[in-house]
């Protein structure tokens, strides 16, 4: 297998290191190192993003982000705070529309579809592209009415529901702890457990892609394991883009990672964020091919 | 270091002395608290306890169901008063709270916030709800006319008047109550594939019914209490039947208070005092009904 890395710049020599910042947004570059560095196996990527810039207003949030996401892996999005990883993930399933003033130029492939060409609906492309969110955010509603919620609402043609909410919960290792109380509300569920609920909810309107914006963060170590488990579980049907604070976790669970960094503006001082260096996990973290990257992980800065 | 840790909390805790809390100064600023609300609450307990022992002789079943009588002031009732007073008050709810509930999740959840007219309508908003009721009447007045009603007094236009007065409370109540409805919820909902509108009828208005129907309920107490806008549209102040649809006439409770304390007689003032107490046991009733509901269905997020 290849593991030439996509890499802003060319690593080695510092005045490379130096331009790179400058180079990461140069239109001929990128193109070709795609077509140069793209390990093999994502010949045929799910979901890839091309010279995806996200605005909020006047302010560039995120710079030239070329990324290929290959079909039932996991890929970890990591970098420190206000580098744009959420709001890319948040990108590819068009849920930045939801927010006022943002803006996204470039393209979102997903199975070879642009999500933002004309005429798209987001509202069709949320189903295919599926999201689970940082806080577990279940609705005041029964346990099987959130599972049930996502398949009704999308009129999905279901021959018998309690079957599906069944079979989500078992997808989400969740059914024998809640099979006796699926009337009750999600709400007397422990924070671990809404999570799993939270994903349940999700492969109940049966994605492609799961998008987890640090499913995680609130969850102690205990749960967090569960969780991790089950996404590696959940590979072998669905395709997961995980975005993490958790270095550690992204090295558990990720086949490939993308490390973003943010670079502030020289005139206004606001952060762009931008792809620094994307790798398989194994390589990115035993041989970082970017100083901004190895510094990172090393615990440097961020 | 651990040791200098705890000898430097000795000292920070040792400086202080005595209680700061206790000084003169703080104790005579209590009191000026505590005096200010006893103050304020005593007055009420006050005017209440005396309106209740003047009209207590008059705390009979005459009192409800008979109408006003000039004849026998010793048994006039306030019937009529209280009936209209209710069905103006459900024709009021009827009409004000659809209506400022769906302007609430316009302005909460559609409206584009950038545009200049919405910000222009949330800002006059308030603005609506510090209008004198007085003010609500005399634009009822032109509304029904408009609409082709000009006959004086009746159930409708008390209705359209005390609607235009809660309509601001109601609307601003429920966007409160809706705004409340954490962004997670919304997110959930159509990250699963929901379109805007399902997500706001079947996720956010749930959710914020306890706080929009705790708002409405103030605001119609709010409603039921008030004379000016009814004198406005030309409310009768005493009538001996009751009221019986839309395009009745009728009087309110209020109003028929008003009247019956200006009758020179004692038993009038008698009978004005009982009815007062009747007019705040149904005001105190709906405060309690939107605190109960509060209470038992109120989320916290």
């Amino acid at each position: 297998m290849s593991t030439h890395s996509v890499t802003a710049s060319s690593p080695g020599t510092e005045a490379n290191r130096h331009t790179a910042g400058g180079s990461v947004g140069s239109l001929s570059d990128v193109a070709q190192e795609i077509e140069r560095h793209l390990p093999d196996k994502l010949m045929d990527p799910i979901m890839e993003t091309s010279l995806l810039n996200i605005y909020y207003g006047d302010f560039h949030a995120v710079h030239d982000v070329n990324l290929a996401f290959g079909k039932n892996e996991i890929t970890a999005l990591i970098g420190p705070s206000g580098c744009g990883k959420s709001t890319v993930l948040r990108a590819l399933n068009r849920m930045n529309d939801l927010v006022p003033g943002a803006r996204v130029a470039g393209t979102v492939n997903y199975q070879g579809q642009n999500i933002y060409a004309r005429g798209v609906d987001p509202i069709a492309v949320r189903t295919h592209v599926g999201m689970v969110f940082q806080k577990p955010n279940p609705f005041p509603k029964s346990i099987y009415d959130n599972v049930a919620y996502g398949p009704r609402v999308t009129g999905m043609k279901v021959d018998d529901m309690d079957d599906l909410v069944e079979g989500a919960l078992r997808g989400a290792a969740l059914w024998d702890e809640v099979k006796d109380k699926l009337k009750q509300s999600a709400y007397g569920l422990s924070g671990g457990q809404q999570q799993r609920l939270c994903i349940a909810r999700t492969i109940a309107t049966k994605p492609n892609v799961i998008l987890m914006d640090e499913p995680c963060s609130a969850l102690d170590p205990i749960a967090t394991a569960r969780v991790e488990d089950l996404m590696l579980q959940l590979t072998q049907e669905y395709t997961i883009i995980i975005v993490t604070h958790n270095m550690q976790q992204a090295a558990r669970v990720s086949d490939r990672t993308a490390f973003f960094t943010a670079r502030p503006d020289e005139t206004t001082g606001n952060r762009t964020g931008l792809l620094v260096e994307y790798n398989l996990t194994k390589q990115l973290f035993s041989q970082p091919s970017d100083q901004r990257t190895e510094d990172y992980i090393s615990g440097r800065f961020g | 270091m651990a040791a200098y840790a705890e000898t430097a909390a000795k000292t920070v805790l040792a400086t202080a002395g005595r209680d700061r809390d206790r000084t003169v100064k703080s104790l005579v600023f209590l009191g000026l608290l505590w005096f200010s609300l006893f103050f304020g609450v005593l007055v009420l307990v006050a005017l209440i306890v005396s309106t209740a022992l003047e009209g207590a002789p008059r705390f009979d079943s005459d009192l409800i169901t008979r109408y006003s009588s000039t004849l026998s002031p010793e048994r006039t009732g306030f019937r009529a008063g209280i009936l209209g007073s209710l069905m103006v008050i459900l024709v009021t709810a009827a009409m004000s709270v659809p209506i400022g509930i769906a302007a609430a999740l316009h302005l909460e959840e559609f409206a584009n916030k950038d545009r200049w007219y919405n910000r222009f309508i949330e800002v006059n908003l308030q603005n609506l709800a510090a209008v004198p009721s007085v003010v609500y009447g005399l634009l009822a007045v032109a509304f029904v006319t408009l609409m082709g009603i000009h006959q004086r007094g009746l159930v409708i236009s008390g209705a359209v008047a005390l609607s235009l007065l809660i309509l601001p409370v109601i609307i601003i109540t429920t966007r409160e109550a809706v705004r409340a409805v954490p962004r997670e919820i919304r997110d959930g909902s159509m990250a699963l594939g929901a379109t805007r509108w399902q997500t706001t009828w079947k996720q956010t208005l749930p959710s914020a019914v306890p706080g929009i129907a705790t708002g409405t309920i103030l605001g119609l107490s709010r409603a039921i209490g008030e004379a000016a806008p009814l004198l406005i549209i030309g409310t009768a102040t005493a009538i001996r039947f009751d009221p019986n649809g839309l395009m009745s006439q009728f009087t309110a409770l209020p109003l028929e208070i008003y009247s019956t304390t200006s009758q020179s007689r004692e038993d009038f003032r008698v009978a004005a005092a009982a009815a007062i107490i009747v007019l705040l046991v149904m005001i105190l009733a709906l405060n309690g009904l939107a605190i109960f509901i509060r209470n038992k269905f109120q989320r916290s997020w």
